[in-house]
């Protein structure tokens, strides 16, 4: 089922750690855009693929091609050029950084000139501009001076997200974005993400099953390392395999 | 806030008026003192660039602080002896020749010690920067056209334009002003789009490289940057006490700056000043009493680690000591 538009193909993909199959014969394929969800329990081995496809974890086989390159052995910077950003299950920031010098690093690094030694970064109305903007947009307006380490959780999870679009990505990795959060700040961060849809291709792994069925066109169920079904959510519904294998007690 | 603005003047003040304190009483040694201080704190800012900012635990900047005196010393000693290095260059007491060439040798040492040494983090990357220095401190040991482990005496300072170095109120004030130079240009750099580079780095390298930048080019830059600085100040350093010797490379002496810029404060470029300033003047003063003086200076450490988080700048700055 290669559907050579893809702007992500995933091929293959297998990563063992000792006896344990993380990544069993991954295939997954994403259109430009799209929000394709990645579910399944704990341990189905979600981080693991996304850790592959942002070039932190080495696959032990299979292929990874996006926007036409084949990327499998690419390191990370090059993949992030080629525009590929992710966000994590655990918060990462610059901790000491304020959310505005956060923001402003991830436009910098799109942008490049980093040697630049001179002049203050600072006041560089190319960096605070562009960085001010998507603080707004994620609901950080006001929040610009207050250091990383400082803003309450939800915050710094939208704060995380405004870094990865900072990077102007045309495939987003979305780790748990909604981990912990409350459900006010969850609510905001779907109709958000619903916002950016159609503008960005997203693979969202999210535990929670209504920020799921609400935002995503496409689902793959992952159970031990193996995809086990794709789909539209309505299918996944409906899915036998899906509802045993892993909704079955949930009420779906 | 407001206190940091506060304490870097009335500290410049301080410095800018102390010669003319020591004309009136006609303490000479203590003009000499402070040149000295004013030369470890230029060295001490260096390694906080490393340190403070980079995260880069450097137990080796004595190598390039040592390599910046003996280029100083090296032309000096061919000037003096009116013979040629290596039959080839003739030596040199011109200040303007020597010390933009024992900047550039110490920084193109520095670069080259990056490239081994930056691919390792953590407790690797202090071995080996330990061992590249100790390495130099063998090498020019066994020099003995330049004295071993005794060094090179020097008959004079070099000719300055427009000073005589060997006047110490000239010395004085021109190690004052290349201080200020150098610490306001890290200022400059630690808030420029490479500072910030290296700041992140420090604080979260994995969350960087996500961002797609890979630090390793930008450490290096910096720890040439930083060595350059060092290299300043051993050429300075062998212009005031006429003198150069292999100690200036040990690593004692690596550990020596360490001290300066942990007592006075990691990450805020002023905080080494005052480090450097305070140790040199405790060892003086304790030397006084005892020639264990190390033995005061353990617990004093041990106390400003555990109760100044900035060291003695934070305490008197507090929160806004951090720069930038």
């Amino acid at each position: 089922m290669a559907e050579p538009a893809a702007l992500l193909h995933v091929e293959g993909l297998s990563k063992h750690f000792g006896a344990v199959t993380a990544t069993d014969n991954l295939n997954l394929h994403i259109a430009p855009g799209e929000l394709h969800a990645l579910i399944g329990p704990n341990g189905a081995g979600k981080t693991t693929a996304v850790a592959q496809i942002a070039g932190e974890l080495r696959p032990d086989s299979g292929q990874i091609v996006f926007a036409g390159h084949t990327i499998t052995d690419w390191p990370i910077q090059r993949r992030v050029k080629l525009g590929l950003a992710r966000s994590y299950q655990i918060t990462s920031l610059f901790p000491q950084f304020t959310a505005l010098d956060n923001v402003a690093l991830a436009v910098q690094a799109h942008q490049g000139h980093s040697l630049r030694a001179w002049r203050n970064a600072h006041r560089d109305p190319r960096l605070r501009e562009p960085a001010r903007l998507w603080l707004e947009k994620l609901g950080l307006a006001g929040r610009d001076e207050i250091p990383a380490a400082e803003l309450a959780h939800g915050e710094q999870r939208q704060l995380e997200l405004a870094m990865a679009l900072a990077t102007n990505p045309r495939l987003l990795l979305l780790d748990e974005p909604m981990a912990g959060m409350g459900s006010e700040d969850s609510q905001r961060l779907i109709s958000l993400l619903r916002s950016l849809k159609g503008d960005y291709t997203i693979l969202l792994v999210e535990h929670d099953m209504d920020a799921v069925f609400a935002l995503a066109d496409r689902i793959t169920v992952l159970v031990y390392g193996q995809a086990i079904a794709c789909d539209t959510p309505q299918a996944i519904r409906a899915n036998e395999q899906v509802r045993t294998a892993y909704l079955g007690e949930q009420d779906v | 806030m407001a206190r940091k603005p506060l304490i870097i003047f009335l500290g410049l003040a301080i410095l800018l008026l102390l010669p003319i304190y020591a004309a009136a009483t006609n303490d000479l040694y203590l003009l000499s003192l402070s040149s000295r201080m004013l030369i470890y704190a230029l060295a001490a800012v260096s390694l906080d660039l490393l340190i403070g900012y980079g995260g880069m635990i450097s137990l080796g900047h004595a190598a390039f602080f040592g390599l910046g005196a003996y280029v100083g010393g090296i032309l000096a000693f061919h000037y003096q002896e009116f013979s040629l290095f290596f039959g080839l260059l003739p030596g040199s007491n011109q200040a303007l020749i020597v010390w933009p060439l024992a900047v550039l040798i110490s920084a193109l040492a520095a670069a080259v010690f990056g490239l081994i040494s930056l691919r390792t983090s953590g407790a690797y990357f202090i071995m080996i920067t330990l061992a590249l220095a100790q390495m130099l401190f063998f090498l020019f040991t066994s020099f003995s056209t330049y004295g071993g482990e005794d060094g090179i005496s020097l008959w004079q300072r070099n000719d300055f334009p427009y000073l005589d170095l060997d006047n110490r109120y000239h010395f004085y004030y021109l190690c004052l002003g290349l201080l200020v130079g150098f610490v306001g240009l890290c200022q400059r750099l630690v808030n420029s789009r490479l500072g910030m580079v290296i700041r992140a780095s420090k604080q979260n390298e994995r969350r960087l490289r996500a961002l797609g930048i890979n630090p390793l080019p930008y450490r290096l830059v910096w720890l040439t940057i930083a060595g350059a600085g060092a290299g300043l100040a051993g050429v300075l350093l062998m212009n005031h006490s006429h003198y150069v010797s292999p100690a200036l490379l040990h690593w004692t002496q690596s550990g020596e700056l360490m001290v300066m810029v942990i007592l006075g404060g990691l990450g805020t470029l002023y905080g080494p000043i005052l480090g450097a300033m305070s140790l040199l003047l405790l060892e003086e003063w304790l030397n006084q009493y005892t020639e264990h003086w190390q033995l005061v200076l353990g617990p004093l450490l041990l106390l400003v680690v555990l109760f100044a988080r900035r060291g003695l700048y934070g305490l008197l700055a507090g929160r806004g000591a951090r720069d930038g």
